[in-house]
């Protein structure tokens, strides 16, 4: 089976030691579609109820880390009813395998969805190679 | 579906073969895991004595897209979400995030007050708030003493 099947669900963050998280809200890993062109990276992540200032993007040596506060909705005097998917935060790292321009780095949020370009460094960039005849 | 006579030299492709019916049988299965166990949107609701309070975690969905009908007391929701489409010289490395048009359905236990029901989108995120008509409030009633 394909390792990489997902759930039609939230999933939920599982740490890789199996170790269970100390925070009392629940994590969930936000989907994502990840593409390259010759000289960057195009993240993009469904992250639905996470605000602008809730994002929180960290770049350590090539190790991404997207987080996103979700609120959780409160409404006095109503009583949740029925429920389809849980609220919490989302988190995912990802291991970067190109050198970054950590300086030209764009992020973007709109209707939920987060957009990361990540330029690739000029030296990490394939250089062609004119052949002359002599 | 193939049904080839092969020779004892053949066993590798029919290894092969049977390699490309595992990968169709995959496709398959992970299609239906994925469409069928379910909805799309997912949906919260909350409800009191007033009305409903109905949340769909829709994100990448411009506003605009959205079509949301009330008949009687059963709400409909539908929509579509484009897919990314690839540039020329780009590759796909991950794509999990769905598209494709939705519709969802829900049946309320009591009649809506149609003229108030407001819907808001925020952060990838619809609440459509749906009063309950006034006629079917319960009402309290008061016992009075002789």
């Amino acid at each position: 089976m394909p390792s990489q099947l997902m759930d039609a669900k939230k999933q939920e963050v599982v740490s890789e030691n199996g170790s269970e998280q100390t925070r009392s809200r629940k994590q969930y890993s936000p989907r994502t579609d990840i593409f390259e062109s010759h000289d960057q990276l195009l993240l993009l992540a469904d992250m639905p109820g996470v605000k602008q200032e809730g994002i929180d993007i960290t770049l350590e040596q090539n190790v991404l880390t997207i987080r996103g506060k979700v609120e959780t909705p409160n409404f006095p005097g109503y009583s949740l009813a029925y429920t389809e998917y849980g609220v919490g935060d989302f988190e995912r790292v990802f291991a970067l395998s190109n050198e970054i321009d950590r300086d030209g780095i764009q992020a973007t949020v709109k209707n939920g969805v987060l957009k990361l370009i990540l330029p690739k460094s000029k030296a990490s960039l394939p250089r062609k190679i004119n052949v002359q005849t002599e | 579906m193939l049904l080839r006579r092969f020779a004892e030299n053949d066993l590798f492709s029919s290894l092969k073969d049977m390699q490309r019916i595992q990968n169709q049988l995959d496709r398959l299965l992970s299609a239906s895991a994925s469409s069928g166990s379910l909805e799309f949107p997912p949906t919260n609701v909350w409800t009191s004595e007033e009305g409903a309070i109905v949340r769909s975690e829709i994100p990448g969905i411009e506003p605009e897209r959205v079509d949301i009908s009330l008949v009687n007391n059963t709400l409909t929701i539908r929509g579509s979400r484009g897919e990314e489409v690839l540039k020329e010289g780009q590759s796909c490395h991950r794509q999990e995030r769905e598209s494709g048009h939705f519709t969802r359905t829900l049946q309320l236990p009591f009649n809506v007050n149609s003229d108030r029901v407001e819907a808001r989108f925020c952060n990838g995120v619809l609440e459509i708030t749906l009063p309950r008509a006034e006629a079917e409030k319960p009402r309290k009633i008061s016992v009075v003493t002789e």
